[in-house]
């Protein structure tokens, strides 16, 4: 019987671990080394990364990605990344309005003729919306349409590692051979990437040496959810992990000139980015782990006096 | 209202005034606080108390976060989020609402497989049982509303997969379905009407709960022996302050646990596609419900095969209602005198099976159907070359290793112009989930099953003279001191 309990625990954690699958066919994320430091029951986010983070996100994924959830007054709140004390009101604070002002939006109330004047965000803005509608966004990237990144970390298995891996896992564009294809009479001229080249595949790549052909307009990412089959030349039993997305490769050493002097590697940038991304989707997670670590002392508190007057009262009771 | 005789006396002149027109302290007090409760009583019967504790937390966080959201397509996710940042502790309410939803079944189940071990179910308390059957089934419902709420896209399609239920029932389905979407699809109509009966529903739970004490008042609470109460004196304790003070500290010891999510861990019990707004254009790769479903949509899924005139689809349902429905009719189906498991040698062993059997089940709800229970047993998977000759379709396969591979490939190259071969990988047949889960819905059922004809054969341990000679077991005198059961 007892074997039986344990065994009935065992597949319950079993059962639970269930849940925790992986998606797809994709490659399993694995985050920064040494991991976040917003991780754990006291991590809270590096402010100076979350800065750095949000220069990224301005200069290179903005004119893609919206974060419609996001104000910039949000940057100066506390526990954001431009938090100061001495405003307590963040729409007060000059840094964050001068962050704001840097972006032009519609203002959102007619002027005198009854048009729409564009003016320089205030900190109440909305982040501004790169494209006015979906169809805009659709139009110019090719019929994709770019995700909004407000909760991007939460909306997807492994959060920010995941993130970090996308945005560092494309194989290097010099990798690619370019292939001239007759079809129907045309020329076509393919990206195909000799997969055992690519040596972020680790463990999978030397065994299979097979070409994988890129659809024009997509990119190739083993962190990608996705299936490579199709395009795979070599044994379908073998297709590498990932898929393609319509994002080509973003983050080039040096794309940004961090204003903290930081040197811009490619692993920096999607380090912060992820990081900025994480505090985005998750804004109150400090307050979050502060309110928590209260809670469970008093708790404890609580429950110590609790077990005592329970001896206590049952002293005479034989139960 | 309760079985006992009360024991209330009013002190005060008010107190004998209020007696005679609305006996409401006398009430509290026959309930609460001088109500005689076995002496014997376990941790496994807190959670009635953690139950209690789970619904006022619920109702208490929902009503204020019911004054900040927006039941519309277009404004839901939006405002959900508008919560988590905007709203002073929205998030705190917010996570401790998504999250207690999870403590309260988990608290439920703990309770129900509690009053399956000690035969809480049996006479004189059916009524009892069946009121619990009825909560049970009212917060299922609730969460399901409560799920759809924010929007998302688990919300979104994961209602389109439960209103589609309805669609299965012959006839009327379809008029079912359409009556609760309020329209042909899954829109504005269906958000604003789930979040009007998502509201009205816990109160009706609180209505239940209302009967469920009363009729566990009437012939009191069961106890681990499953002897019923000779003596109050000897065989009770009032139940304040000696169940007050054991319930709070497992109350405490319980929202331990419930902090430890909703402070460090507040999504691990959801699903991520659920931050990404509904889209009815695209479906997830994988729609699952929420834990606390899975065994009843492992059930749904298990079904694959028609009945004489049943389709799968219908007959899926109709298993998934049924595991529910064999809950209500368990007083009837457990022919057994002796309600605790402690002294039912052969029924204990099946009760133990039929919780793994559970567990079982949603570990089914969670994998994929057809995917491999023991993917180191799953062989290799073929290759599979589809062409067509002369219009019709044919298909080759390869197995073995790379070999299969070249020689597909060659075959492939031989094969003429406008034969359009394509290529590719057949998993082996292996023992799937979708078998698992058969296998253990007919399992969950014969649980059931097996309690009518083992409660006609089996023979009980002897049972302890009352509760108050139970609990001196560890006086050796006493031992002798048991009586056959009946």
């Amino acid at each position: 019987m007892k074997t039986f309990r344990i065994l009935a625990a065992g597949l319950a954690g079993l059962a639970f671990a269930g849940f925790a699958h992986a998606a797809g066919g994709a490659k399993h994320p694995h985050g920064p080394e040494g991991g976040w430091p917003f991780e754990g029951v006291t991590g809270q986010y590096d402010k100076a990364s979350v800065q750095r983070g949000y220069q990224v996100y301005k200069q290179v994924c903005s004119s893609c990605h919206g974060m419609k959830l996001l104000s910039y007054r949000n940057l100066g709140e506390p526990g954001g990344p431009f938090y100061d004390p001495a405003y307590p009101n963040p729409n007060d604070n000059p840094f964050v309005k001068a962050l704001a002002a840097e972006n032009e939006v519609m203002n959102a109330e007619p002027n005198e003729a009854g048009e729409f004047d564009f003016r320089p965000a205030m900190p109440a803005d909305r982040f501004r919306s790169p494209f006015p509608n979906d169809a805009a966004a659709r139009a110019a990237n090719g019929g994709a349409l770019p995700p909004d990144l407000s909760v991007m970390v939460k909306a997807r298995h492994y959060g920010a590692d995941y993130v970090y891996n996308l945005m560092t896992g494309y194989p290097d564009p010099a990798l690619f051979e370019d292939r001239e294809v007759q079809e129907n009479g045309e020329t076509l001229y393919q990206k195909v990437l000799d997969v055992s080249k690519f040596e972020k595949l680790g463990h999978y790549r030397p065994e299979h040496t097979a070409y994988l052909v890129q659809p024009a307009g997509q990119y190739y990412n083993p962190y990608m959810a996705g299936d490579t089959k199709p395009n795979y030349e070599g044994d379908p039993r073998h297709a590498p992990p990932g898929g393609f997305l319509a994002m080509a490769p973003q983050l080039t050493p040096g794309r940004v000139e961090y204003t903290d002097g930081t040197e811009a590697t490619v692993s920096q940038m999607a380090y912060d980015v992820s990081q900025f991304l994480a505090w985005a989707a998750e804004p109150k997670l400090e307050a979050r782990k502060r309110t928590g670590l209260g809670t469970m002392v008093f708790l404890l508190i609580l429950g110590t006096l609790l077990w005592f007057s329970y001896k206590q009262i049952w002293r005479k009771v034989e139960h | 209202m309760s079985g006992h005789e009360s024991t209330y006396k009013p002190n005060s002149a008010f107190e004998r005034w209020l007696d005679t027109r609305l006996p409401i302290i006398r009430f509290a007090n026959d309930t609460m606080i001088n109500f005689p409760t076995p002496k014997n009583l376990n941790y496994w019967y807190i959670f009635g108390g953690v139950l209690a504790v789970c619904l006022a937390i619920q109702i208490i966080t929902g009503v204020i976060l019911a004054m900040h959201y927006e039941a519309s397509v277009d404004g839901a996710f939006a405002s959900v989020e508008r919560i988590m940042r905007d709203v002073p502790y929205g998030w705190l309410l917010r996570y401790i609402h998504a999250n207690g939803a999870s403590m309260f079944f988990l608290a439920v189940y703990i309770h129900m497989f509690r009053g399956l071990y000690y035969g809480s179910y049996k006479a004189p308390r059916e009524v009892l049982w069946i009121i619990g059957c009825v909560i049970y089934l009212l917060m299922m419902a609730t969460a399901f509303l409560g799920y759809m709420l924010p929007w998302g896209q688990m919300s979104y399609h994961g209602s389109n997969v439960i209103t589609g239920l309805f669609g299965a029932i012959p006839l009327v389905g379809e008029s079912i379905q359409t009556w609760l979407m309020g329209g042909p699809s899954i829109g504005n109509q269906t958000l604003q009407r789930f979040f009007s009966l998502h509201y009205l529903l816990p109160f009706m739970i609180a209505g239940a709960v209302v009967l469920h004490i009363w009729a566990l008042h009437v012939p009191g609470n069961t106890n681990p022996t499953g002897v019923e109460v000779k003596e109050v004196e000897k065989d009770t304790v009032p139940f304040h302050p000696y169940y007050t003070v054991k319930d709070a500290f497992g109350i405490v010891i319980f929202l331990i646990m419930f902090a430890v999510f909703v402070f460090y861990a507040p999504n691990v019990l959801g699903h991520a596609d659920n931050y990404i707004e509904a889209n009815a254009l695209v479906t997830p790769a994988h729609i699952v419900p929420e834990w606390y479903l899975l065994p009843f949509y492992a059930i749904l899924r298990a079904i694959t095969f028609d009945l004489g005139p049943i389709d799968a689809k219908l007959l899926g349902v109709i298993f998934m209602f049924a595991a529910i429905a064999v809950l209500f009719v368990l007083p009837w189906l457990d022919t057994s005198k002796v309600k605790s498991m402690r002294y039912r040698p052969v029924a204990r062993q099946f009760f133990f099976g039929f919780v793994v059997v559970c567990f079982l089940l949603g570990w089914c709800g969670a994998a994929n159907p057809d995917d491999a229970v023991i993917p180191a047993l799953q062989g290799d998977p073929s290759l599979v070359v589809s062409y067509t000759v002369e219009g019709a379709p044919a298909t080759a396969s390869y197995k073995g290793g790379e070999e299969a591979f070249e020689q597909a490939k060659a075959f492939m190259a031989s094969l003429p112009v406008g034969a359009n071969p394509s290529l590719a990988a057949v998993p082996a047949p292996t023992f799937a989930f979708r078998h698992l889960s058969l296998i253990l819905t007919f399992l969950y059922f014969g649980y059931f099953v097996a309690l009518f004809f083992i409660g006609l054969t089996e023979k009980p341990k002897a049972l302890p003279e009352s509760i108050h000679k139970s609990v001196l077991k560890r006086k050796p005198k006493d031992t002798g001191n048991a009586v056959p059961a009946e």
